[in-house]
Parts: C-alpha cells; structure tokens; sequence
C-alpha cells in the first residue's frame, strides 16, 4: 500500500469527502415526484384502464366483430351479440376480467373502429375481486367520462399508427 | 402504608416521565432516520402523515398494532415471545441513568457507566433468543453473526470507557459530565471518539455493519420469523439502543448537558435541550453513514474489530494515562 493511500486510511478522507458529498446532494431538487399530489407526463400511447367509447350522436362504436376478443393473449374479453331492429349488429354483453388482463394493447391495436380503448387512467386498484370484473356499462361509463383524453391521445398518435 | 405508596408513585412519575417522552422520542427518530436517508438519495421519504409525515411512525405502529402475530409451528414459543420483550426492556432500562442535567437524572448511581455498559451488553441476549427460537436457519445465521459482532466491538467500547474514565476518575455519568467543564472529551480524545463512534455503530447493527440483517444473505437475520407487534418491538428496541448510544457519545465525549462555551446566550438553553440536541446531532450522523458507506464484509468487520480498533484503543489507554502520571494530571479523590 502506497504511504498516501495509508494516510488517507487513518484519516478516514474517503469516508468524510462521502458525507460531505452526501450533505451537499440531500439540498438538491428531488429526483422523485410528490405522488398522490404530482404526477407524472404519460404518454398518448399508454395503456390503462379499458374503455369503450361512442360516436359523438350517442351510439357506441362498438360492431360486435370480436376481433379483440379474438387476440386477446389473455383470454379476458367475452363479448355476446344480437343483431338489432335496424339490421346492425351490436354487443348484448361485452365483459374484461381486468384480473386476466396483461395490458399488452392488442385489443385497441385490433379494434376496427376504435370502440374499445385503454385510457391513461391507472389508478383503479379495487378492495375486492369481484369490482374488477367490467361489464359493458363500466366500460361505456368509463368511455364517456374519459371521452375527451381518449379522442386527444388518438389523435395525437394518429401519424405513427 | 400510604407513605410507601407515595413513594412508590412518586417513583412510578418518575419513570412515566422519562419513558413516555423517549418512546415518542424513538417513534420520531426513525421518521427522522427515513427522512435523512431520503433526503440523500434525493428522494421525499414519508412526508404524507401529518406535517411533513411526522407522525408516519404512528401510523407505522397502527398497523403493526393490528397486524397477525404468527408464531412458528417449530419455535419454541416461551422464548420466541419473550426475546422481543428483552431486547426492548434492556434497551429501555438503559436510560435510568441517563444524566439530562445535574438534578434531572432517574438514578444517579455512582456506577453509572458501568451499569449502562452491563445493561447494553446484555442486549446480545434477545438478539440471540429470537434467533434460537425462531428455529429457523436466517434469523439462526443471523443470531450467531449479531452475537459475535456485537461481542467484538463491545470489547473495544470498553477500553475506550477507560480512556475517558482515565480522565474522569469517576464511573458516576454526572462526574463525568462535570469533569469536561473547561475542556471536553472530543478534542484530546478525538480518535477514541472516531472509534466509539464506528463501533456504535456496529454496537447497534447499523449501517454499514448490518450484516445481521444484511437482506441479500439472510433475509432480515433474527427477525425473519417475527411479525406484528413483536417485530415493532425489535425495531423500537433497536432504535431506543441507537440513541441510547448517541447519548453515552454526547455524554463521554461531547460533554453532556453542557453548553459548549459558558456564556451568556449558550446557557440561556436549558441543559436538557443542550444533551437532547448533541444526540439529535450524533443520530443525523449515524444516518448520514447509512446513506453513504455500502456494507462491510464479515471478515472485513471481524479484522477491523479485533485488529485495529482494540491494539489502537489499548495504545491510547497507555498513552493517556502516561501522560496524566507524567504530567501528574491524575484525578484523585
């Protein structure tokens, strides 16, 4: 061992020069975000919690194809369908175990028509299973109350689709 | 009749009032510890519960309060319920003779320092029935490796005592206050202060000696197999040991309740605030090393332990009380 490497051994230089550091750096900005109360920027393409949207005259979009349900790796949507009085065909039942889900965004990359969507909402944490089970009201609720965000994030990743 | 209860209550105050204020003590140290260690990494740390998440302790012993305490099919129960019992009794009887100013003291024994260095000695044992209860290989690995850490370093915490009592002549905690009125412990004892400071550290399992508990090797050592209240009472057995060791530092070598310079605005303070606020000082150190220094190696801390910290305390005794025989400095009472 080199004579200086021992002085600054016994001196504890390393040790010291640390804790000065580690003082200056604990009056820097913070790295983190304050959570509940600050938030993060998310991307348009991020994928959250489900919706199913509308047309802007109120009826949904949804066709009933079951192209989602189809690639959906994990299985979790099940849609049942009729045809209507006008010779359309809509969804009778469309339900997402959001258990099953893996959010892989296969469903609104097959979606057609853009009916079925993953939102920027990620904060649904439920105190039971069972409230995690979405029905196709839930997902219409959801669809309306976040129609605004969705129809933005749609729009503002239009050129890379 | 009634005079013997009237002692005895006034006694049971006594100790009301030391115990109630140092358990809302530890409860906000370890918020403060969090926070420090936060504030290091650049992070917020709990700051949501109450001001500035003062009371996030409180809320940490809520739930811990409320939490399953699951005893081990193949511990043995008696132990495994008593070792938490032990370690936060010992950890707390410690400071009977804590001295906060010459009149505010629960026992001033003329003991003192002897009776805190036995009490904090006796700690190893509820380290080491938990993890023998526990039946189980971590908290088992971590037990036999607290133990001996603990037992090496308590080694070198001695002779540094003498050093200080060398000075003193006194083992009463008020006389050694007293005897650095004009000049404290740290400045010409500065590097027995460097050791009892590193193996205060190791004394209490902190950081970076926390190979007890060290996570990647042993999953939380001898409280693996502990939960609920029981492990709330490790933790807070732990923390009250880690101030209890920040006093004993303020009060051998920092000069206890006094203030630094005898002077007008300094003695304004009241001396309990001056020892409150030396250990304030010494806990934010210990910390700041747990923030910055990665952990040891066990055979890294055994050979610091046994072969440079106690050659170099034994020398400085000899040094020490060379000088004070040559210069005929000796206290005699």
């Amino acid at each position: 061992m080199k004579f200086s490497r021992i002085l600054k051994t016994i001196f504890l230089v390393d040790f010291i020069t640390g804790l000065f550091l580690a003082i200056k750096e604990s009056f820097k900005a913070k790295k983190t975000l304050n959570y509940p109360f600050e938030k993060g920027k998310i991307s348009p393409r991020f994928r959250g919690e489900h919706a199913l949207r509308r047309y802007p005259n109120g009826e949904e979009r949804c066709i009933a194809c079951k192209l989602c349900e189809a690639v959906c790796p994990a299985q979790a949507i099940t849609i049942e369908s009729t045809e209507r009085e006008d010779g359309s065909r809509k969804t009778t039942r469309y339900d997402i175990d959001m258990l099953k889900c893996i959010y892989c965004g296969l469903c609104e990359e097959s979606c057609p028509v853009d009916a079925i969507v993953q939102g920027p909402n990620f904060e649904f944490s439920t105190e039971t299973r069972e409230e995690l089970y979405y029905n196709k009201e839930k997902l219409l609720d959801n669809g309306d109350r976040w129609e605004s965000v969705l129809a933005a994030n749609i729009k503002a990743d239009n050129p890379y689709r | 009749m009634f005079e013997n209860l009237t002692i005895l209550f006034n006694e049971v105050y006594k100790v009301l009032f030391l115990l109630i204020p140092l358990l809302t003590a530890v409860a906000m140290i370890v918020w403060l510890d969090r926070r420090v260690w936060a504030f290091v990494q650049k992070r917020r740390g709990p700051n949501v519960v109450g001001p500035f998440g003062l009371f996030q302790s409180l809320a940490d012993a809520l739930k811990y309060i409320f939490k399953e305490i699951i005893i081990p099919a193949s511990a043995n129960k008696i132990i495994f319920i008593l070792a938490p019992i032990v370690t936060m009794t010992l950890a707390l009887i410690s400071w009977a003779v804590i001295p906060f100013s010459e009149e505010y003291v629960l026992a001033n024994i003329n003991v003192g320092i002897l009776y805190l260095f036995a009490v904090s000695s006796l700690g190893v044992y509820g380290i080491i029935m938990g993890g023998w209860a526990s039946n189980s290989k971590y908290p088992f690995l971590g037990a036999i490796r607290s133990a001996a850490q603990m037992v090496s370093y308590e080694v070198s915490i001695g002779v540094i005592i003498i050093n200080v009592l060398l000075c003193v002549g006194s083992l009463n905690l008020t006389d050694i206050v007293m005897a650095q009125e004009n000049l404290w412990f740290i400045l010409p004892l500065l590097p027995m202060f460097v050791i009892f400071f590193i193996s205060a550290l190791a004394e209490t399992n902190r950081p970076p000696f926390d190979l007890p508990e060290a996570e990647a090797e042993l999953v939380a050592g001898y409280q693996t197999e502990y939960s609920g209240m029981m492990y709330a009472m490790f933790w807070l057995g732990e923390y009250a040991n880690i101030l209890l060791m920040c006093a004993m530092g303020s009060i051998l070598f920092l000069g206890g309740w006094l203030p630094p310079i005898d002077i007008y605005p300094f003695t304004l303070i009241p001396p309990p605030l001056w020892l409150i606020f030396k250990i304030l000082l010494l806990f934010i150190l210990f910390s700041l090393v747990k923030a910055v220094v990665p952990r040891y190696r066990y055979d890294q801390l055994m050979k610091l332990g046994w072969k440079i910290f106690l050659p170099l305390s034994l020398l400085w005794v000899v040094i020490t009380a060379s000088y004070l025989y040559y210069f005929n400095l000796l206290p005699v009472n």
